[in-house]
């Protein structure tokens, strides 16, 4: 503890990190660069927090705040003299963003909100996280771009990945969705 | 399509993972779909899922296969499905730094950036910059400006944080697009305002009068982002520092006012901000302390303790509810840090408290928190020295932590701790050993059982009724198995020593003790038991309550050497190199338990390594086993001048060799020949010189000087040498290192060299002094009186005395345990050189000035007759 006065700076988020219940990686935004070994971070930070239940720790010099759900363990790490709460606001922002996305995905585009509501949180599992990884890409996208806090607000980034819902079979597709779909095929091979 | 992939995998049998089993060669193969008309954007976006998973996985793409993959997504900007569009981005964005020629999306990424989709437009400009460099940024400068006041929050924070970014590569274009920032720092937004306030700053970063002003805005007008509001508490802490300012100033009042802002995030920051200025006073930190304590983060509150305990004192009460928080790194933090500060007022509570919380954690504790775990009984260790009155509490507190089931550190951590307050705190050592002896009845850790039955078998006979512990004792005996059994036979064996009327009950079980499975029980049995038949105290005394004092190492290579060269004479233990400096000599008051043995191993192969050295010089054979090697060499030049020459004393039965380490900091010269010609005051002899052949610029060397100790005066040990370096100097050229054939001679006087006492005395520690003393009996005892004008105190007076003799004050005896008599006893034990035992008992008065007798006894006259003269 040398220096507490830090470097006043907008890079606040050096890694976010996803893991599973064994702690093998299925997600790692890292801000280069990242002086310790990645692969033994992980496992010291899992073997570290998987088996409590609060929501920070300092590690190898390092502030990480975490939280799990079901079978994912997801933390945001900064410096040691980071402001907690500003990581707890990443983490905060992730986790309801990746809730509000996957329960979308679950419930279908017509889904009521209020549908959402109950079903937030539940489908934050592994499984629906990695039927969706280009939502999560996309989502830590809008989150954090280069270590620098993008949005803190789960809305806006639901909003601006804007993934589309359900893929619906071509057997269950409307007339007009089919003739949609012909007349852009005839398009491009007319274009060609 | 998603699901009919994952229905594939859970048909094949694969687990829940999709992507678990990618190839990478598989997946780049697949990428030759981009190409395929009409684009099927879900396939597609799903082939580029894959590759970043890889790339996130740690997968290393060559530059080959990475711009083919990235040229065939190129094809996908002709599709307009949203996601896959994003997905792009993403890929351009992390194929970057991988592929070549990335640049040649930049058009289609322009025209995104400026198209009509809202939502392209962000992820856009943070792609385009970040495949653009230096000479490529002022073609999309007019865009930039653009994007950076562009209505759309996401467009223009992009632009803000990705023009943060190219920063570091083009200071000097980015910094033409302050004003437009300026414009984005009154936007509504929050993050917009955010990351325009920091691009702001860090363009500005070097001019502290734009600073100011910019924090002196912000004063003013306030804020709408929490995150802007925390970037500018650091911005104004860091000025106040460089400031070295007055808590007057304009940035602190800023600082302080965001303790009152709505945002918690907010007030924190600016707490921590505060309390981590240097030199704050205690009232300027209340506020900051009330806020911090709102949320309890655990690491500032820990750095608020160390820095400023009386600050921290307030809050007491709210750290005490802390403690039972269920987060343990939190809870034990917040127990160090009210060992720390609280008053022994709260003790009492406070160990109730932590005794409940103890019982919560048991075992998941030492996994998690382990190195905090010793820093607790740690700190109660220091607390015990602070409250020596509350020595009862915290051994039962102590105690029940030990009973609580734990891990091997843990439990050491716990017994350590007893077994120094038991060291420290005469009162506390009945409760002490008598708690430990219940915790050894159910202790599944060797090393420990055998340590406590060690102890036992130290302080268990002075104790007022010893005969309790015999019983425990003989429990282990009859309980547990070898190791244990041994160290408790031991024990039994000391108990007998030292206790007249114990011992025929200690014969007898020492003698069931001989009929044991065991070899080594049953030897120690064996030989405790024909040494007590005896009934001698010399015996006992040397045998049984001090073991050996030489050092292992050093009796091993002895042992080897007599077995190589048979001889009619029988091994002399003497010729054995004594253990140096005990351990307990090196401790002091503050060092954790733990760390404690290191220093012991290092001096010890020290004298090793001299023993070496000197034997492979020919003169010095014949001189008999190196006796003691003075611990510090002693500097005889002064740090910075042409030449440096250390000297260290090794002292042997009839001789004492001066190894002089000289380095010749002269980078024209080279020295050759060097010896240093010594005078002695006394009855010295000067045998030979072994000088050091040559001593090139900057390289060590060595040269010794041996002599021979006075014959005809034995006690005039303590001598003065006045000390001349002789050698020849050969000028040489300082950058080819060539050196003249032509040398002169010439001199250097070095400071004087002392021998004293102490280097005629090992020490040595021996566990039991009154037992020793009385082995060595009084026919050489001699016994004197003398005032110490000079001295002040009795700790002093001692404390010179074992530094001038480099005697071992043995069980503690230099310390006065009871402050308020001012009478001191104190018991000294060294081995004088060849191999004497020599003891000194000092007794200490002090009235105006101390008044000390000395007796000193030992197997000869001579060591005797030396300390007395010395002392004199």
């Amino acid at each position: 503890i040398e220096s507490l006065i830090c470097e006043p700076s907008l890079y606040t988020v050096k890694a976010i990190l996803i893991l599973d219940n064994d702690g093998d990686r299925l997600f790692a935004k890292v801000r280069f660069p990242f002086e310790l070994e990645q692969k033994a971070f992980e496992k010291n930070i899992f073997n570290k927090t998987h088996r409590t239940d609060s929501e920070i720790a300092l590690l190898e010099g390092l502030t990480v705040v975490y939280k799990s759900s079901i079978d994912l363990y997801f933390y945001v790490i900064g410096s040691s003299y980071e402001n907690e709460l500003m990581l707890m606001a990443v983490l905060n922002c992730l986790f309801d963003s990746l809730s509000q996305m996957l329960s979308t995905q679950a419930g279908g585009l017509h889904e009521s909100s209020s549908r959402q509501a109950w079903a937030t949180q539940k489908n934050v599992e592994k499984r629906a996280l990695l039927e969706n990884m280009e939502g999560l890409f996309l989502a830590v996208d809008e989150i954090v771009d280069g270590g620098v806090i993008l949005e803190s607000d789960p809305q806006q980034v639901v909003h601006r990945v804007a993934l589309r819902g359900e893929d619906v079979p071509l057997t269950e597709q409307t007339v007009s969705q089919v003739l949609q779909s012909a007349k852009e095929q005839i398009k491009w091979s007319l274009l060609r | 399509m998603l699901k009919k992939f994952d229905k594939k995998d859970e048909e094949s049998g694969g687990g829940s993972n999709p992507f678990q089993h990618l190839e990478k060669s598989a997946v780049l193969q697949e990428a030759r779909v981009f190409n395929e008309t009409p684009i099927n954007p879900r396939k597609c976006a799903h082939i580029l899922t894959k590759i970043l998973y890889l790339i996130n996985q740690g997968e290393h793409l060559g530059t080959t296969e990475a711009t083919e993959a990235f040229f065939a997504m190129t094809k996908l900007f002709q599709s307009n499905d949203p996601t896959l569009r994003r997905m792009c981005y993403l890929t351009i964005k992390e194929m970057s730094c991988i592929a070549e020629d990335v640049i040649i999306v930049t058009s289609s990424l322009t025209k995104d950036m400026t198209g009509k989709e809202d939502n392209y437009r962000g992820p856009a400009v943070r792609a385009l910059c970040q495949i653009t460099d230096s000479t490529m940024l002022q073609a999309i400068e007019r865009y930039m400006k653009q994007a950076i006041v562009d209505k759309v929050p996401s467009v223009s924070s992009s632009a803000l944080v990705s023009s943060l970014h190219l920063l570091k590569c083009s200071f000097d274009v980015v910094k033409r697009w302050v004003n437009e920032a300026q414009e984005a720092a009154s936007n509504d937004n929050i993050m917009v305002q955010y990351h325009a306030l920091g691009l702001l700053y860090h363009v500005r970063k070097n001019d502290r009068l734009a600073v100011n002003k910019m924090i002196s805005k912000v004063t003013r007008h306030g804020l709408k982002s929490p995150f802007a509001y925390c970037m500018m508490i650091r911005v104004a802490s860091k000025q106040l520092e460089e400031e070295d300012g007055s808590r007057d100033s304009p940035l602190f009042d800023f600082i302080e006012s965001c303790l009152r802002n709505k945002h918690e995030m907010v007030v924190y920051e600016a707490a921590s901000a505060i309390v981590n200025l240097p030199g704050c006073s205690a009232k300027e930190l209340a506020p900051a302390v009330s806020g911090h304590w709102a949320f309890f983060q655990p690491a500032s509150h820990v750095y608020v303790a160390m820095k400023h305990p009386s600050a921290v004192t307030a809050c007491n009460l709210d750290l005490e509810n802390l403690v039972t928080d269920s987060n343990r790194s939190i809870a034990t933090l917040a127990i160090t840090t009210l060992l720390k500060t609280g008053s022994e007022s709260s003790i009492d509570r406070l160990m109730k408290q932590i005794s409940s919380f103890m019982s919560e954690i048991s075992d998941e504790f030492q996994g998690t928190c382990y190195p905090q775990d010793t820093h607790g009984p740690q700190g109660k260790d220091a607390l015990c020295q602070k409250y020596p009155r509350k020595h009862a509490v915290l051994m039962n507190f102590l105690f029940t932590m030990l009973r609580e089931e734990g891990g091997f550190e843990y439990k050491r951590a716990i017994v350590d701790c007893i077994i120094s307050i038991i060291e420290e705190n005469s009162e506390s050592k009945e409760t002490g050993l008598s708690h430990l002896c219940e915790f050894i009845e159910d202790c599944e850790f060797t090393v420990l059982a055998t340590r406590i039955l060690h102890l036992l078998g130290q302080e268990g006979p002075k104790t007022t009724n010893p005969s309790k512990y015999i019983r425990f004792i003989y429990n282990r005996v009859v309980l547990e198995h070898e190791e244990v059994r041994a160290g408790a036979v031991s024990a039994l064996a000391k108990f007998g020593a030292q206790n007249e009327e114990m011992l025929p009950s200690i014969l007898v079980l020492l003698k069931r003790c001989v009929m044991d499975d065991d070899n080594e029980v049953r030897d120690r049995a064996t030989f405790y038991l024909n040494v007590l038949e005896q009934k001698q105290k010399a015996l006992n005394a040397g045998y049984i309550l001090n073991g050996l004092t030489v050092s292992i190492p050093g009796l091993e290579r002895a042992l080897q050497q007599y077995t190589l060269e048979p001889s009619e004479k029988p091994f002399d233990l003497k010729s054995v190199p004594l253990a140096t400096a005990p351990m307990a000599e090196q401790r002091t008051e503050s060092t954790p338990i733990t760390a404690v043995k290191q220093p012991e191993k290092v001096a010890a192969t020290r004298q090793e390594i001299f023993q070496e050295q000197l034997a492979a010089v020919p003169e010095f054979r014949g001189l008999g086993p190196l006796f003691k090697s003075s611990p510090e060499p002693v500097a005889l030049t002064e740090s910075e001048t042409e030449y440096v020459i250390r000297c260290t004393k090794h002292t042997f039965t009839n001789h004492m060799v001066f190894q002089f380490d000289c380095t010749n900091t002269l980078n024209d010269q080279t020295l050759e020949n060097v010896t240093v010609q010594m005078e002695p005051t006394e009855a010295y002899e000067v045998l030979c010189y072994v000088p050091a052949r040559s001593l090139p610029y900057n390289q060590p060397g060595t040269c010794y000087t041996l002599v021979a100790l006075p014959k005809e005066d034995p006690t005039a040990v303590a001598c003065t040498f006045s000390c001349m370096m002789k050698f020849t100097v050969k000028d040489c050229d300082p950058t080819t290192g060539e050196t003249d054939d032509e040398g002169y001679e010439d001199e250097y006087v070095l400071e004087d060299l002392e021998v004293t006492v102490a280097d005629h005395i090992q020490k040595v520690m021996k566990l039991n002094f009154e037992a020793a003393w009385d082995e060595v009996g009084d026919e050489f005892e001699k016994e004197e009186t003398f005032t110490l004008s000079t001295i002040k105190t009795l700790e002093e007076a001692v404390g010179n005395i074992v530094k001038f003799l480099g005697m071992h004050p043995c069980e503690r005896s230099d310390k006065s345990l009871l402050p308020y008599i001012p009478v001191l006893l104190s018991s000294l034990l060294g081995v004088f050189r060849g191999g004497h035992d020599i003891l000194v008992r000092s007794r200490l008065l002090l009235l105006d000035t101390v008044t000390m007798q000395v007796t000193a006894r030992s197997l000869e006259e001579l060591p005797v007759d030396i300390i007395l003269a010395s002392v004199g």
